[in-house]
């Protein structure tokens, strides 16, 4: 049965990477637009990034260097498993730096630091279809997209403004790409939308269970919806990082104890860790807990 | 910085230990032979291999070990496997009236040609616990038929009488479908249905099934024939000029027969319901020709009114490996997406607490 254990570069058959890199061609041709790909099954499980691994794996080249986080980290237990997955198949370079890195494979985050030309951001897509909770059939959609028919979306942001006073989407915002199709972004937070914007980068999006896969060229206008008296805006944070005292970044809220202690970190690592070594402090860093030393190190 | 959640190579290595440490067990218990599942778990393996879509009894049953009996984790790993594999060809449709029947029965006729055959069924059996069954009792020897004996579907003797349609047939010049190479659209034709059916959970389809029994969705359904056994599998070969044996393998086939009143377009007759299954499995290949027969509402101008009948929702949320990936993905971190769902909560929060406060004007700055 030893036999049985050979796999070919990254995984996938020629046969299969040549269909993928077809619709990713395809995505590229037509920004915004999901094509529908024949989605394989992978060796984990749906829902867990397998989009995101098989346009990985069709673009991923022996002299790649490869990224993988989730949530903003590259020590989150999934983002170790796919960046392992990737070094036993392709014997490929990884790296947690982004500026290192020539293919990123992410879940729910972009890294802080500005992405430059030549680099590939690869997103993890749970349900690209940004109307689906508007609109469950895929039959329905369909036509809505092809006929550019957006006024249900519309009317859900201004429901949101009459009962709450604001827009109530705080992650998979919904974005209009080169002002042709309403893209779900993945289930990044709105603080991301802005960097999709006119990215040097290349950002493919893959969604294995959907079988869709869909794609930001470089310099592509990426604009997050929103109404003239209600202007689109981001989170914004009270403090700045507790760790490397970063500002205007994403902070994770980290409980410190059970009597309402929190401290507020960045969510990118990489970025953290970089800042730090570079010499910045936040306030814990100054003051180390055990938390804080752990990760130091 | 927070540990808890970041795992690590070396927690994620210390946890496949404890996996492989849980999946042995008592180290002082012989382990179970991959051939002692084949053997003696033989259903399992069987759903197994249907629902993974890949007819090899020992891959399967290495599979059901290495997932603890866990037969969703099981169909996932021979997925995972069977994907990789190379295609070389499409073997031809395999021929059921074929079947060397070891099980065969009828619940529209009371006698037929081949007659009933109940072969190894838990029909009638009393589900009493059998502790026999506990020490090592030796087995009486079946009495068995000889095999071999083809036998008329009772479809073909309804067709004789032109009481029902016809087998299923694709409109000329369609081109049949391959679920597992080409992404899935919808409306979807009947031949790809068939195959995520085939592949779809047994427990859905079941559940399925049942709802259409009670109302939702009613067929009017009867079992026109239920056969399980051996048939040959041939493929093709353009080089030899014919087709050749690559060999036997045992399905489960289905054909539901339903009550329909006719159309404008249609004289009153029976209509099928179609299931087919690898191995023994007549609870998944019922369940299947009751879904297929509910799914089948454009050709029969029904109108859809339950969920059996929505081919939309009946295929997206059929197969068992996508279902379970997604669901059980809600484990993964999700800290980022909850942080700004914190935030906007608490803002909300202050909104309310400002509105019942400020009392109107409160009330009319939130609505703003």
């Amino acid at each position: 049965m030893n036999d049985l254990a050979t796999y070919n570069f990254a995984y996938l058959d020629e046969q299969t990477k040549r269909m993928i890199r077809r619709a990713i061609l395809k995505a590229i041709a037509i920004p915004g637009y999901q094509v529908p790909f024949a989605s394989r099954e992978m060796p984990m499980p749906y829902g867990w990034g397998t989009g995101g691994v098989q346009v990985t794996a069709s673009i991923l080249g022996p002299g790649d260097v490869l990224k993988v986080i989730d949530q903003g980290a590259d020590d989150t237990t999934n983002a170790v498993s796919i960046r392992a997955f990737f070094q036993k198949v392709a014997n490929v370079a990884v790296t947690t730096r982004t500026k290192e890195a020539t293919i990123i494979q992410t879940r729910h985050r972009i890294p802080e630091e500005t992405l430059k030309e030549g680099q590939t951001l690869v997103y993890q897509v749970p349900i690209p279809e940004p109307l689906r909770f508007l609109e469950p059939r895929e039959t329905e959609t369909r036509k809505m997209h092809a006929l550019e028919e957006y006024g249900l979306m519309h009317v859900k942001l201004y429901e949101d403004i009459a009962r709450n006073g604001h827009i109530a989407t705080t992650y998979a915002y919904p974005v209009k790409v080169e002002g042709r199709y309403v893209m779900d972004p993945s289930p990044t937070p709105k603080f991301d939308n802005p960097k999709m914007h006119m990215s040097e980068a290349l950002q493919l999006f893959g969604a294995g269970r959907e079988k869709r896969i869909y794609a930001v060229p470089p310099y592509t206008e990426v604009v997050s919806l929103d109404f003239e008296d209600h202007p689109f805006e981001i989170q914004k944070f009270d403090k700045p990082c507790a760790l490397c005292g970063a500002e205007n970044v994403y902070l994770d809220e980290v409980v410190l104890d059970d009597k309402g202690g929190r401290m507020f970190v960045c969510s990118d690592t990489d970025h953290c860790e970089d800042r730090r070594a570079h010499g910045h402090a936040g306030h814990m860093l100054a003051r180390p807990t055990p938390e804080s030393q752990e990760a130091a190190e | 910085m927070y540990v808890a959640v970041k795992g690590g190579e070396a927690a994620i290595a210390n946890a496949h230990r404890l996996l492989a440490d849980r999946r042995r067990g008592d180290r002082a218990l012989p382990s179970i032979t991959i051939e002692q599942v084949v053997e003696q778990l033989g259903l399992a393996v069987d759903r197994v291999m249907a629902e993974a879509s890949l007819y090899d009894r020992a891959l399967a049953a290495l599979a059901v070990r290495q997932a603890r009996g866990d037969m969703i984790e099981a169909i996932f790993i021979l997925r995972a496997y069977r994907t990789t594999l190379p295609r070389f060809g499409y073997s031809e449709p395999i021929d059921t009236a074929k079947i060397k029947v070891e099980r065969r029965v009828s619940a529209t006729y009371k006698d037929l040609p081949g007659g009933q055959l109940l072969g190894p069924t838990f029909d009638y059996t009393h589900r009493l616990l059998d502790p026999s069954l506990i020490a090592e009792e030796t087995v009486a020897e079946p009495a068995v038929k000889e095999p071999g004996e083809h036998v008329m579907r009772v479809s073909d003797i309804l067709d004789g009488e032109g009481l029902i349609e016809g087998d299923g047939r694709m409109p000329e010049g369609h081109v049949m479908g391959d679920l597992t190479r080409e992404p899935m659209e919808f409306p979807m034709a009947r031949d790809l249905r068939l195959q995520a059916l085939a592949r779809g959970d047994e427990g859905f389809l079941l559940a399925l099934a049942y709802s259409t029994q009670r109302g939702y969705g009613r067929t009017h359904p009867f079992v026109g024939e239920v056969r399980i056994g051996e048939v040959e599998v041939e493929l093709d070969l353009p080089e030899v000029g014919f087709a050749v044996s690559l060999g036997v393998i045992r399905v489960t086939e289905c054909q539901m027969v339903n009550q329909f009143k006719g159309s404008a377009k249609q004289p009153p007759q029976f209509t099928r319901g179609y299931g087919l299954v690898f191995g023994q499995s007549e609870r998944k290949a019922m369940s299947m020709s009751l879904v297929d027969r509910a799914l089948r509402t454009d050709e029969f101008s029904e109108d859809i009114v339950a969920p059996a009948q929505d081919q939309e929702f009946v295929i997206s949320h059929a197969d068992n490996v996508q279902a379970t990936g997604f669901v059980e993905h809600l484990k993964l971190p999700h800290y980022v997406d909850f942080q700004a769902e914190l935030d906007l909560v608490r803002r909300m929060r202050r909104d309310y607490e400002a509105a019942r406060t400020g009392g109107e004007d409160g009330m009319k700055e939130a609505a703003e």
